[in-house]
C-alpha cells in the first residue's frame, strides 16, 4: 500500500528524463500509465464483504509519525475517485496540452499531487495527514501558476496558496491539540476516546481550528473566492484539481472526524448553515459569470456548499446522500470541466457571450454536456445519477429532526426552504451552462477559431465520466452495495445502509424536485429581465475587493511600522537599545526589590582618592563641554591617567602601568587622526535632542551606580583569590601574582587578548594600505 | 569608598554614552573610551579596593588585595585599546572617504 501511495512521487522523479522524448511520445502517455495502475490495486478491494485495511510502515517512530494506512469504505470511495479521474485527466491533457508546453513541468507537479491526495485520504497518522494536505496545497499552487508569464495565473495561484495555507495551519493546530488531548496520533485511537475530546476545555477551539482547515480547502464561503481565480489554471487542472479532488479534500476531513465530532450542536450548526450559505452564494453568483469556467467554479462551490451541509446534519440519510453525492458530483463536474475545455480548445473562446449555437459544430459534446449538466440540475430523469443525491438531500433536509433548541432549532425549520432556493439557482446557471454554449445564435465570425468537433482522444475521457453518470443513475444498485454502502458507514460511524429507488412515491422531496423544476425554468427563461439584481446583491460589495484590500493593506502598514523605527539613523538605534537596557533592568530590579545600599561592609574614604575622583568627574563632564574637539581629546586624556592613578592608589602596579601607555598611545592616536579629519562647521543639535540624549545618558549611568552599589552590598560567597595567593609561586613559579594569573592559570584569555590586537593590526593596515574602488575625495 | 567609586563610574559611563550620541565621529570614540574607563572602575570597585599589600608575593605579608579583578582589567584594557584604535583609523578612513564625519548623513543608500 506504501508502494501504492509513493508510485507518483517516484514516477515525478523520472518525469524530467521522459520528457526530452516528448515530441516523438507525448508525456502525458507515461504519466495516465500510474493512476491506472493505482486504480487496478484499490479497485480489487471493492465488494459486498469489504473490511477496512491497516497498514503500518514507519518513519519517525520516536515521534509517533508513522505512515499509517487505513482503508475503510470513505478513503475508497475517494482513492478511486482521485485515481479514477486522475486516469481520465492525464488522458485528457495528452490530447489538450500541446507538446511545445513545459510537459515536464505539468506531469511532474500532476503527480506530486495525485500521490500527496491519496497521502491525505488514506493516512490514519495525523502528522502525516497534514504532511500530504500541505503537499496539496504546494502542487496546486504551482499548478495553478503553471502559465507563469500570465499576471492573473501568479495572482490566483498566490491567492489560493495564502488562504489554504492559513486553513492548513489552524488545520495543524487543531491536530496538535488533539493528538496531545488523546496523546495518540493515530486518528482511529482518538475516536475511541471521544469524550475525552469532546469534554476538553479546548473542544471549541479544537472545532473551529479543524472546521477552518476544511472550509478554506473546500471552498466555502467566505474562503470561497481563490476558487474562482484557480481557474486560471489549464483545464484539465480544474478538472481534476477544483472539481474532484483538492476541493474535496475538506469534505473528507470533516466526513472522517464526523462520529467523533457530530455529537455537539456547534457542530451541525456552523457545518450547515455555512454548508447552506455556500451552497445558495455558490449557484446565485454562478449565473452571473460569463467564462464558462468561472460558472463551473462556482458551481463547484455550491455543489461543496451542499455536501459540507449534508455532513453537517449529521443524520444517517443526510450521511449517505453526501457520501454518495461525492461520488456523482466528481463525475458530473470532471466531464463538464473538460467539455468546458474542448470548447475553449476548439472555438478559441470560454466567454459565453460570444459563444452559443455550437451544436451543429460540436454534436458529441453537446450530448455529453446536455447529460451532465442536466445532472447537475437534477432533472428527474432515471438515468441521471445528479437527480438522485440531490433528491436524498431534499429528503435529508425535511425530515432531518433532530430534537434541538435555539439557533439549532430555528436553522432546522430554515434549511428545506434554503434548499429548494439554492437548487433552483442550480438549475438556472446548469441550462445558462448548456443553451448558452450549444444553443441560440450561432456568431461563428466573432471566435477566434472556426469550430469543429474535438479529436476523439479529447472526447474519451469525458465519455467515459458521462457514461458514468447514466450507469450510476440506471443502475444504482451496481455501485451502492460493494461501494457506497461502506464509504456512508464509515462516515457515519456505524452500519449505514439505505437502498436508492428513482421513484419513492409523492413524496415532500419529489415536490420540491418539481418546485425546483418549474421556478428554475421560469427563472432561466426571464434571466434578462431580473439579471439586474446583481447591481444591487452583491453590487459593488465584494469578497475579492475584502481580500485585496486586506493583502495591500497588511503591505502597507508594515512598511509603515517598520520605517517607523528602521530609518537608517544610528542614532536612534542606539538611543531605542540604551532606553531598553535601562527601562527592563530598572524594572527588574523595581520589582524584585534588588536596590539595596549597605555602608557596613566599605573602605574608608581618604582625600586624595576623593580629589582624584571629583578631578575625574570634571575631566569626563569637560569631554562633553569642550567646544574644541583638540580640547576634548586632551581631557579624556587627564580621565585615563587618573584612572592611572587609581590604580596606584588600589594597590595595582601592572593595571597602573599599562593604564598608563595605553592611555599615551591613545591620546597620541587621537590627535593623529583628528588632524586628518574634516574641518567641518560644527554640529548643532535642538534642545530637544540635547535634553533627550541627557536623560538617557543620566538614566544609564544611574543605573550603573545602583547596579555597582547593590552587587557591592551583596556579598554572597567569599572571593575564590586565596587560591591564586597560595598557589602562585608553588603551582606557577612565579611572585606576581596577576602575571602568573594572565599567563599560566587563564592563559587561554591572553592568548586571544593577543589574537585581538593582531587582528586589530591587520585590520587597521587594511584599512590604510588597500584601497577600494571609491576614489578618495 | 566603594560608593564613591561607585558614583564615579556611574558619571564616567554618564559622559561615555552622552558623547555616543553625539553626532560626530570623534566624539564618539571618545564616548567608547570613557564607557571603557568606566567599565575598567566597575570591575575594580566589584573587588574590594585596598585591603592589603599590591598582588606580589613578600615574604612577610599575608594579606593581599584580589589579583584576579586585575588580571580581568588588564586584558580588558589591552583588548578596548585595540577596538579603539581600530575605531579611530574607522573614523579616519570613513570621513576620508565620505568628506564629512556627521554620522547623520553617513546612512547608506535606501537599497541597504
Amino acid at each position: 500500500m506504501l508502494l501504492a501511495v509513493l508510485l507518483p512521487f517516484i514516477i515525478a522523479i523520472f518525469i524530467p528524463f521522459l520528457s526530452k522524448w516528448k515530441h516523438k511520445l507525448h508525456t502525458g502517455f507515461f504519466v495516465t500509465a500510474v493512476p491506472v495502475v493505482i486504480f487496478i490495486y484499490f479497485a480489487r478491494f471493492i465488494g459486498p464483504g469489504f473490511e477496512p485495511v491497516e497498514r503500518e510502515y514507519s518513519w519517525i517512530p520516536s515521534l509517533d509519525m508513522n505512515f499509517l494506512f487505513y482503508l475503510d469504505g470513505l478513503s475508497l470511495l475517494f482513492i478511486l475517485l482521485i485515481s479514477g479521474i486522475g486516469s481520465l485527466v492525464a488522458f485528457y491533457s495528452i490530447y489538450y496540452l500541446h507538446k511545445s508546453e513545459q510537459l515536464g513541468h505539468f506531469y511532474v507537479y500532476f503527480l506530486l499531487f495525485m500521490g500527496s491526495m491519496l497521502g491525505i485520504v488514506l493516512s490514519d497518522n495525523v502528522y502525516v495527514l497534514y504532511t500530504f494536505w500541505e503537499f496539496t496545497s504546494l502542487s496546486s499552487f504551482l499548478l495553478i501558476g503553471f502559465w507563469n508569464h500570465r499576471e492573473g495565473s501568479r495572482y490566483g495561484a498566490l491567492k489560493s496558496m495564502l488562504i489554504t495555507v492559513f486553513g492548513g495551519l489552524s488545520l495543524l493546530g487543531g491536530l496538535v491539540f488533539m493528538s496531545g488531548i488523546t496523546g495518540t496520533a493515530s486518528i482511529q485511537e482518538m475516536m475511541s476516546q471521544q469524550e475525552l475530546i469532546l469534554n476538553h476545555d479546548f473542544f471549541p477551539l479544537i472545532l473551529t481550528l479543524i472546521l477552518l482547515g476544511a472550509f478554506t480547502k473546500s471552498a466555502q464561503f467566505p474562503f470561497h473566492i481563490w476558487l474562482p481565480d484557480a481557474m486560471e489554471a489549464p483545464t484539465p487542472v480544474s478538472a481534476y484539481l477544483h472539481s474532484a479532488t483538492m476541493v474535496k479534500a475538506g469534505i473528507f476531513l470533516v466526513a472522517r472526524f464526523l462520529p467523533m465530532l457530530s455529537v455537539s450542536e456547534w457542530f451541525f450548526i456552523i457545518v450547515s448553515a455555512v454548508g447552506i450559505a455556500t451552497l445558495c452564494w455558490g449557484s446565485y453568483m454562478a449565473v452571473r459569470q460569463t467564462d464558462l469556467k468561472g460558472i463551473l467554479a462556482f458551481s463547484t462551490i455550491s455543489q461543496l456548499g451542499m455536501i459540507m451541509a449534508m455532513l453537517g446534519f449529521g443524520t444517517k440519510a443526510a450521511i449517505f446522500a453526501a457520501v454518495f453525492h461525492i461520488l456523482n458530483h466528481a463525475t458530473f463536474k470532471g466531464s463538464l470541466f473538460m467539455i468546458a475545455g474542448i470548447v475553449d480548445h476548439e472555438t478559441g473562446s470560454r466567454d459565453i457571450r460570444k459563444l452559443g449555437g455550437l451544436m451543429t459544430f460540436l454534436p458529441i459534446t453537446a450530448t455529453l454536456a446536455v447529460i451532465a449538466s442536466f445532472s447537475m440540475a437534477g432533472v428527474p430523469f432515471p438515468f441521471l445519477n445528479g437527480f438522485y443525491s440531490k433528491e436524498m438531500f431534499f429528503d435529508a433536509a425535511v425530515t432531518m429532526d433532530l430534537s434541538v433548541t435555539g439557533i439549532a432549532a430555528t436553522l432546522q425549520t430554515l434549511f428545506p426552504y434554503l434548499a429548494v432556493l439554492g437548487s433552483i439557482f442550480t438549475f438556472v446557471y446548469s441550462m445558462y451552462f448548456f443553451f448558452g454554449t450549444f444553443r441560440g445564435k450561432a456568431n461563428i465570425d466573432e471566435l477566434p477559431k472556426k469550430p469543429h468537433e474535438a479529436p476523439a482522444g479529447m472526447l474519451v475521457s469525458p465519455a467515459i465520466l458521462v457514461l458514468g453518470v447514466i450507469i450510476i443513475g440506471l443502475f444504482p444498485d451496481l455501485i451502492n452495495k460493494p461501494f457506497i454502502e461502506h464509504a456512508a458507514s464509515a462516515a457515519y460511524g456505524s452500519e449505514n445502509v439505505k437502498d436508492i429507488y428513482y421513484w419513492h412515491g409523492l413524496s415532500p422531496a419529489f415536490i420540491m424536485s418539481i418546485t425546483v423544476l418549474v421556478f428554475g425554468t421560469i427563472l432561466y427563461l426571464s434571466i434578462p429581465k431580473w439579471a439586474s439584481i446583481y447591481n444591487a446583491v452583491p453590487g459593488r460589495l465584494s469578497l475579492n475587493t475584502f481580500y485585496d484590500g486586506l493583502v495591500e493593506r497588511t503591505e502597507r502598514y508594515s512598511t509603515i511600522i517598520t520605517n517607523s523605527y528602521m530609518n537608517g539613523s544610528l542614532g536612534r538605534y542606539v538611543r531605542l537599545i540604551l532606553v531598553a537596557i535601562v527601562v527592563v533592568t530598572f524594572g527588574t530590579m523595581a520589582l524584585t526589590g534588588g536596590f539595596t545600599l549597605d555602608f557596613g561592609n566599605v573602605s574608608e574614604v581618604t582625600l586624595h582618592e576623593v580629589l582624584i575622583a571629583v578631578v575625574m568627574v570634571i575631566a569626563a563632564i569637560g569631554t562633553i563641554i569642550a567646544k574644541n574637539r583638540i580640547a576634548a581629546i586632551l581631557i579624556l586624556g587627564v580621565v585615563g591617567y587618573g584612572l592611572a592613578m587609581l590604580f596606584v592608589l588600589y594597590r595595582a602596579p601592572d593595571l597602573a602601568l599599562t593604564q598608563l601607555i595605553v592611555e599615551t598611545v591613545t591620546v597620541a592616536l587621537f590627535l593623529l587622526v583628528f588632524y586628518h579629519l574634516p574641518n567641518l562647521e560644527p554640529h548643532h543639535e535642538s534642545s530637544l535632542t540635547k535634553a533627550m540624549n541627557l536623560i538617557i545618558s543620566v538614566g544609564y549611568g544611574l543605573l550603573m551606580t545602583m547596579v555597582a552599589i547593590s552587587a557591592h552590598s551583596h556579598k554572597m560567597f567569599d572571593t575564590m583569590s586565596s587560591y591564586f595567593v597560595d598557589n602562585s609561586y608553588k603551582l606557577g613559579g612565579g611572585d606576581n601574582i596577576v602575571n602568573v594569573i594572565l599567563v599560566d592559570f587563564r592563559g587561554l584569555d591572553t592568548l586571544f587578548e593577543i589574537a585581538v590586537l593582531g587582528i586589530a593590526a591587520m585590520a587597521i593596515f587594511g584599512l590604510i594600505r588597500l584601497r577600494g574602488k571609491n576614489k578618495e575625495e | 569608598m566603594e560608593i564613591i567609586m561607585a558614583v564615579l563610574a556611574g558619571t564616567l559611563f554618564t559622559t561615555g554614552v552622552y558623547n555616543l550620541l553625539q553626532k560626530q565621529l570623534l566624539r564618539i570614540v571618545i564616548g567608547t573610551a570613557l564607557i571603557s574607563h568606566g567599565a575598567h572602575l566597575f570591575i575594580l570597585t566589584m573587588g574590594e579596593l585596598k585591603r592589603g599589600a599590591p598582588p606580589i608575593l613578600t615574604d612577610g605579608i599575608d594579606q593581599y588585595t584580589d589579583p584576579l579583578p586585575q588580571a580581568l582589567i588588564l586584558t580588558s584594557i589591552v583588548i578596548s585599546f585595540g577596538v579603539t584604535s581600530l575605531l579611530l583609523v574607522l573614523a579616519y578612513r570613513a570621513s576620508k572617504i565620505n568628506g564629512t564625519d556627521n554620522m547623520e548623513q553617513l546612512r547608506g543608500n535606501d537599497y541597504e
